[in-house]
């Protein structure tokens, strides 16, 4: 071996380099939908305004719901709407829909890890979301109402890497809804069963305290939970100490979990596989 | 064939032009359904979904009174019987005319230029040849949740009521289906937002759902001079259940809604015709 090989942080630089650029590309793709991007906040903040409103009602006959103030609700509410895009809650057929028309052979075929791509992709449209529809129906839903900055800046800090592990758990799950595709030739139905049941098991339809105690315990062990409800009830300052990291520990461990188990599937997807045409 | 081409061109127009509308819709429409039979097993997957996803929807409002008697001093049977109303009218609005909606993505991508070349009237071809039956897994939740609120509350039975809940579905329904024709118009004024219809008629239908004193005044106005939903349930409800709104209304609201959905036909007519007179294509 010749001595004078690429040094060690150029490597890195070099295997990081595609997965970067599929990110900055995902977040110019979605940054020229102006007018769709407009529309969503709208609705967005419709809805954030008609579950504040109602949750509110809720809060006048009983008064705090669990460690849970009305402001606290209405906050999760605005929150919980901006994560709906970042996290992927409508779902999409990005993946299913290249395997249904065979584009998928070429995804294959790249010198990059197929998962790492895909996630890399999803990142860079998150990043995007977080900014252009995570963060105006929260903003609107704070000053119309009146409500104070939530969070403390250690809040804040602890709320960042728990939404990035959010954001990662429900890739991870929709990647794996899409790589149904292989098996089923119309996934529609798949991805929007996922899609529901992680609305309502992530906090979207309710916040998870308003649940009954027996069944909110097992809807927090789901990784759907660790996607929404537990990030903003970190950034309500709600979370602290054993809980939080208990919460860390909860979403890590489904992230393996979920990640692995889309390796596996790819892997049987690929042995399977045949290539029509040519 | 000609007169079915050109129905304003024979005598007694206005009737002719409406049963041929009619007759387009239903024929577009059956074609549609035959075609998506050809597909039963996707077909039974998509009603699944749709049923599991309706009712999960209902799951959000019940677990609401795990933690209260009362949402805005009404009981759950009574938000129930809101619920079941406005979901029905909007799940009927949705099969009717709900793909109406699909006119933002077709005016960008240049297909709505297709729909304007066939001797069928634009609306009813756009409306009817998206049709599908998997929506009746709304209406079937909707229509099982009103008929056990209609069981399990305490209604003073008349004559009068009975016409009202008739009357109540009937107009709830048109008030519906013209908020979807109304926003989706949307589209003829501003590109690719699609969205912004959503936040009226899946908002609106989720709002109606609720007791509307529990909102604040601009959303309830919006509510009521906007978009007049409140006369989908809210307000026949009042009179239904034999309830007294803490908003002091007028009584006569709560039978005017026949009248609202009259107007409600005029505007989304007057909008659809203004926008499809504007409309000069996206080109490329």
């Amino acid at each position: 071996m010749a001595p004078a090989g690429p040094s060690t942080p150029t490597r890195i630089r070099v295997a990081v380099a595609p997965y970067l650029a599929v990110s900055t590309r995902a977040f110019r793709q979605f940054a020229t939908y102006r007018g769709a991007t407009f529309a969503g906040v709208v609705t967005n903040t419709m809805f954030g305004f008609i579950y504040a409103f109602v949750f509110r009602a809720v809060h006048d006959e009983v008064g705090m719901v669990g460690r849970f103030t009305a402001t606290d609700t209405t906050t999760f509410v605005f929150a919980a709407q901006g994560f709906l895009l970042m996290t992927g809650a409508f779902g999409d057929r990005d993946i299913s829909d290249r395997i249904r028309t065979g584009d998928i052979a070429a995804d294959l075929y790249r010198p990059v890890d197929f998962q790492l791509w895909w996630l890399a992709h999803d990142h860079g449209k998150a990043a995007f979301h977080a900014l252009a529809r995570g963060i105006p129906p929260f903003a609107i839903g704070l000053v119309v109402l009146g409500l104070p900055f939530p969070g403390s800046p250690a809040a804040w800090l602890a709320f960042i890497p728990a939404t990035v592990l959010g954001v990662t758990i429900a890739f991870a799950i929709r990647f794996l809804a899409n790589l149904s595709g292989f098996w089923l030739l119309d996934v529609r139905g798949v991805v929007a069963l996922v899609g529901i049941v992680q609305l309502l098991l992530a906090g979207h339809i309710v916040p998870l305290y308003f649940m009954p105690d027996r069944i909110q315990a097992i809807v927090r062990a789901t990784p759907f939970a660790g996607i929404t409800a537990h990030p903003v009830e970190i950034l309500l300052g709600a979370r602290w100490g054993g809980e939080l990291l208990a919460i860390y520990a909860g979403q890590i461990a489904w992230l393996l979990i979920l990640l692995g188990a889309g390796r596996a599937l790819l892997g049987r997807a690929r042995r399977n596989l045949v290539i029509q045409g040519g | 064939m000609a007169d079915r081409a050109a129905p304003h061109l024979g005598p007694r127009a206005g009737r002719q032009a409406l049963t041929t509308t009619v007759e387009a819709y239903l024929l577009l429409a059956s074609a549609r359904v035959r075609s998506d039979w050809q597909y039963r097993t996707s077909f039974a997957v998509f009603l699944f979904a749709s049923l599991v996803i309706n009712v999960f929807d209902f799951v959000g409002i019940a677990v609401l009174f795990t933690k209260t008697e009362t949402l805005g001093d009404w009981s759950l049977d009574q938000v129930a019987f809101l619920y079941g109303a406005a979901g029905l009218c909007f799940g009927i609005g949705d099969l009717l005319v709900g793909s109406v909606e699909n006119l933002s993505t077709k005016i960008k991508d240049g297909s709505f230029d297709v729909l304007l070349t066939r001797p069928v009237n634009a609306l009813v071809n756009l409306t009817a040849s998206e049709f599908t039956l998997r929506r009746l897994g709304k209406i079937g939740q909707a229509a099982a949740i009103f008929a056990i609120a209609l069981a399990v509350n305490d209604i003073d039975w008349t004559p009068g009521r009975g016409v009202a809940v008739i009357v109540m579905l009937g107009a709830g329904s048109v008030i519906a289906s013209a908020t979807w024709v109304i926003t989706a118009s949307i589209a003829f004024w501003l590109i690719n937002t699609r969205e912004i219809g959503n936040a009226f008629t899946y908002g609106g239908g989720l709002a109606i759902s609720y007791p509307v004193h529990v909102f604040e005044q601009w959303l309830r106005v919006l509510l009521t001079f906007i978009f007049p939903l409140v006369f989908v349930s809210y307000l026949p409800a009042l009179y239904i259940l034999g309830i007294d709104s803490p908003l002091a209304l007028p009584d006569f609201l709560r039978w005017s809604s026949p009248v609202v959905a009259g107007a409600m036909v005029l505007v989304a007519t007057r909008v659809w015709r203004r926008g499809l007179r504007r409309y000069r294509s996206t080109g490329s």
